[in-house]
């Protein structure tokens, strides 16, 4: 094993790479709960892809047989139900442990110097993340998948001058049609995974630059002892590999349980309306987008002008990519900082799962009046962190992890 | 483009309508997935009233045959009463496709036919259950019913014949200062060859079969999952002990 082994990293860094992010990498040994998510994302990239390999098999992107295939695949293909099942539910779970993530990196600032580009690789991942989860969703080519569709990509239209001819050239056709269908095959099959891949990478690789932030959002690189290792990091490989298999069991059973008893999750997951096959003269009563996309969906909805909806729209996701920046507070964890940040990050997750909630209810004076309520509140939480968190009053932060 | 961009935009903000289904209360559908007697008996009720029009063209004979313990002679008897093009018997592993055209069809009711692969999943169980029994006479139709959820449906009274003939109960009702006239309840008016309980059940049969029809592996999945959760438990609780033991040495 050992001559194979040495064969190998006589051609190519294997145990170089290995030793580099698994076997001597240090992380801080005081990581919690909150701390599973980013191995977990990576877990449901892995789902994603296999089973969608395996339904890329049995799947017509073809607007005539698109949607029988895809029944073809819940009835005659040998656990293709499974395959289907575990790619819905996966995408649910994706945007779950990825919201998770975010919000880890939120509450211990890990997004601060030097960890910036971390952060932006995240968001640009989360990103594209979104534009494949939208362009995976028209491939059923149900109802929902079509109108759905239809409505978002009619939003580029609200940009002046090019708005037309813009929505015209993503469509490949004057409405979504067989060319809008093969070409979100393309993109969602081909173009993003790549894409994804790139940037996981790259995340990953920034990551292990600059090593690993912690709850006390202290840096252990500070205190090494005399062979130069940090005093309080521990190899990820093996003590993180093991915690992190409890974790994977752990979030194995909730996505089993949905998959294999709530997979449609009582039209939240699988849209009723989804199990209509499209029909380009018939509007559903209905359209609301997929749960993940509710909350910015709420904040389109509450401005009544349809250029500027898209445009805060669009200003609630690439805020975020400027956190690093808008918060000007030296201390990093939550545990050392101000009430005034604690409440206004609540603030914050509050007004978001509250806008996803309104997002899915039928318009109404209340509701619309509310959602611009808590879009403000969103869009309050840049504004009150960039203002107070330059002369914020933290406490005092510790040397060492706790 | 600017007027189609316009429908676009009105259908990004649903109004409150009453369609389909909108306000009418849903009976709950008496049904349990697992009887497979119970869907057994549906797929017959099924190709008996429902699959001269209605296709389930997802859907093959020979896996109903499958999932309910049928051979494939006991399958010819009871389900497949129709040739293929060459004026054969139907194949038993054939979808469940039935011959009129959408062109016949809307010359027939007005309207292209549903398939009723996957209404259950569509719709739900109760909407099928309440929309199959309230079906109610009213000369203003074409057909001379309609029917509490689905007003103006195109669809004639199938199992009028053995649900008898229901006459609407009407009240009037102030809504916003203008009197209407809704339907207070149903009564029958001129009885069919079943009573109310044996017509309930034979609905509840034939939804118990749509349902099964919207996902065949339905029961199977439910139990691979149970499996497969045990395992994760016995599997969580060597990881957590795996964890432990690694963990000792870290303070």
């Amino acid at each position: 094993m050992s001559k194979v082994i040495g064969w190998i990293d006589d051609r190519f860094p294997l145990m170089k790479m290995w030793n580099e992010h698994l076997a001597e990498y240090y992380a801080p040994k005081n990581f919690n709960f909150w701390y599973f998510f980013g191995s977990l994302a990576l877990l449901v990239l892995v789902i994603q892809i296999v089973s969608g390999i395996f339904l890329v098999m049995h799947y017509k992107p073809d607007a005539e047989m698109a949607f029988a295939s895809v029944e073809y695949i819940m009835r005659d293909v040998p656990y293709g139900w499974l395959i289907r099942y575990m790619h819905s539910t996966g995408a649910t779970a994706f945007f779950v442990v990825v919201y998770l993530h975010m919000l880890r990196a939120l509450m211990y600032g890990s997004y601060k110097k030097p960890r910036e580009l971390i952060w932006l690789f995240g968001m640009f991942i989360y990103l594209v993340l979104m534009a494949e989860a939208f362009m995976g969703y028209l491939l059923p080519w149900g109802q929902m998948s079509y109108w759905g569709a239809q409505v978002i990509i009619s939003l580029f239209g609200a940009i002046p001058v090019i708005g037309d001819e813009l929505t015209l050239w993503i469509r490949g056709d004057y409405v979504i049609s067989d060319a809008t269908l093969n070409r979100f095959f393309s993109l969602h099959v081909i173009a993003l995974p790549l894409v994804l891949l790139f940037l996981v990478v790259a995340h990953i690789l920034a990551l292990h630059e600059v090593g690993s932030n912690n709850p006390d959002g202290v840096e252990i690189k500070k205190n090494k002892d005399e062979n130069g290792i940090p005093l309080d990091g521990i190899p990820f490989h093996p003590y993180y590999t093991v915690k992190d298999i409890v974790g994977v069991v752990v979030f194995l059973f909730f996505f089993a349980t949905v998959l294999f008893f709530f997979p449609d999750g009582g039209g939240y997951l699988l849209e009723h309306a989804n199990f209509v096959a499209s029909d380009p003269l018939k509007t559903p009563e209905h359209i609301a987008p997929v749960w993940y996309f509710t909350p910015f969906y709420a904040i389109l909805r509450a401005v009544p002008d349809k250029l500027l909806g898209v445009g805060a729209m669009g200003a609630a996701i690439v805020l975020l990519f400027f956190m690093p920046w808008i918060d000007r507070c030296k201390v990093r964890s939550i545990r050392y900082r101000s009430n005034i940040y604690k409440i206004n990050l609540a603030m914050f997750v509050v007004s978001f799962v509250v806008l996803g909630w309104l997002a899915m209810q039928h318009v109404t004076a209340t509701i619309t009046l509310l959602s611009q309520v808590f879009s403000l509140l969103y869009f309050a939480f840049f504004v009150v962190l960039f203002i107070t968190s330059k002369n914020e009053k933290t406490k005092p932060v510790p040397d060492r992890v706790t | 483009m600017k007027k189609q961009l316009l429908t676009i935009l009105m259908s990004v903000v649903p109004t409150v309508t009453l369609a389909a289904g909108g306000g009418v209360h849903l009976d709950d559908a008496p049904i349990d997935i697992a009887d497979m007697e119970s869907v057994k008996r549906g797929a017959k009720h099924f190709v008996d009233y429902c699959l001269s029009c209605h296709e389930a063209s997802y859907m093959r004979y020979n896996r109903i045959a499958m999932d309910t313990g049928m051979s494939d002679g006991e399958l010819r008897e009871n389900l497949i009463f129709t040739t293929n093009e060459k004026g054969e018997p139907t194949k038993v592993g054939s979808l469940m496709k039935v011959a009129m055209t959408d062109e016949y069809a809307k010359k027939a009711f007005g309207t292209e036919v549903p398939d009723l692969t996957l209404s259950a999943r569509a719709r739900g169980a109760d909407w099928l259950y309440t929309y199959l029994r309230t079906f109610y006479v009213d000369p203003d139709r074409p057909t001379g019913m309609n029917n509490l959820v689905f007003p103006d449906v195109s669809m004639p009274n199938v199992l009028g014949s053995l649900q008898g003939l229901q006459k609407a109960v009407y009240k009037t009702e102030t809504r916003q200062g203008v009197e209407v006239e809704t339907v207070d309840k149903l009564e029958l008016a001129q009885p069919g060859t079943m009573t109310a309980e044996e017509f309930d059940a034979f609905v509840a049969d034939l939804v118990n079969f749509m349902v099964y029809l919207g996902e065949p592996v339905q029961n199977e999945r439910r139990s691979l999952g149970i499996k497969v959760l045990i395992f994760l438990v016995i599997f969580g609780v060597l990881a957590y002990l795996l964890k432990k033991e690694y963990w000792k040495d870290v303070h």
